[in-house]
């Protein structure tokens, strides 16, 4: 009971925060609202038992990410370009697409197998951060590295397309 | 004990409210963030259903969805910046000098 409470209080706080970022004027107040948004998301992976998550989610994104993109609205002057809200008329029928989307998402989830699923199956998983390490580092070894090497590639990216002149 | 339909329901709504900005905003920043907030909405997903059937891939997998995002943002921010410092445009509609 106190975990569905729990539920609640993060899920409304994100969805909240989620229609912030779409709605707000302000870039700035829109990455706030983002942040606020992926901590409540990395309560609820505590709640899911996967702690390793969402600590990487705070460091990643609250810490990288979101830091990254205040840097980037502080050097552009957003003061006269960013400040324009939603296009005023003919967008109803993205609502109106995106309800039906909605709607459809949930039917499938409520009609399925899945809306019985009420505890978890009886696992072997112990929520530590060294099964973890033990499969990244053995099974999914591949993976790992093609990651690193796009992190890399990244890295080489964002340097040239910041640099001053663009030939 | 919450049920796995509430946190599948929760990321289709994020899900929805993120595209929602993809599609209804103008302002190139905010849809960076709206596809930051796609991205972490399939990330609930994948993490309930790791602990639902008790299985590691999906936390495995969130993570490398975490970490090819935050190398999306990199390149995408560094597109950004060279595309104001050329042009002034935060507006999507006015960004078409990679089009054919």
């Amino acid at each position: 009971m106190t975990e569905q409470i729990f539920f609640f209080v993060f899920a409304i706080l994100a969805v909240g925060s989620a229609i912030a970022v779409v709605s707000l004027r302000n870039p700035v107040h829109s990455v706030i609202s983002l942040m606020v948004c992926f901590l409540q998301m990395a309560a609820l992976f505590v709640m899911l038992r996967a702690p390793f998550i969402a600590v990487v989610q705070v460091f990643v994104y609250v810490g990288a990410v979101l830091v990254l993109f205040l840097f980037v609205i502080m050097m552009l002057d957003v003061a006269k370009a960013g400040m324009e809200r939603f296009v005023s008329g003919g967008q109803l029928w993205v609502i109106a697409l995106l309800g039906v989307l909605f709607i459809e998402m949930v039917l499938i989830v409520s009609r399925s197998r899945l809306a019985a699923v009420t505890a978890p199956a009886a696992g072997r998983l112990t929520g530590t951060v060294r099964e973890i390490g033990e499969a990244l580092f053995t099974k999914y070894i591949l993976p790992f590295e093609v990651v690193s090497l796009i992190l890399l590639v990244a890295l080489l990216g964002a340097i040239v397309l910041g640099r001053k002149e663009l030939r | 004990m919450v049920p796995l339909s509430w946190y599948l329901i929760l990321s289709a709504l994020l899900f929805i409210i993120g595209t929602a900005g993809v599609l209804l905003r103008r302002n190139i920043l905010i849809v960076l963030m709206s596809v930051e907030l796609i991205l972490n909405s399939v990330n609930i997903n994948l993490v309930a259903f790791s602990y639902f059937l008790q299985d590691l891939r999906g936390q495995i997998f969130s993570i490398f969805v975490i970490t090819i995002a935050a190398a999306e943002v990199a390149i995408a921010l560094g597109i950004l910046i060279a595309l104001v410092r050329n042009k002034a445009a935060l507006n999507v509609d006015e960004i078409q000098t990679m089009k054919g």
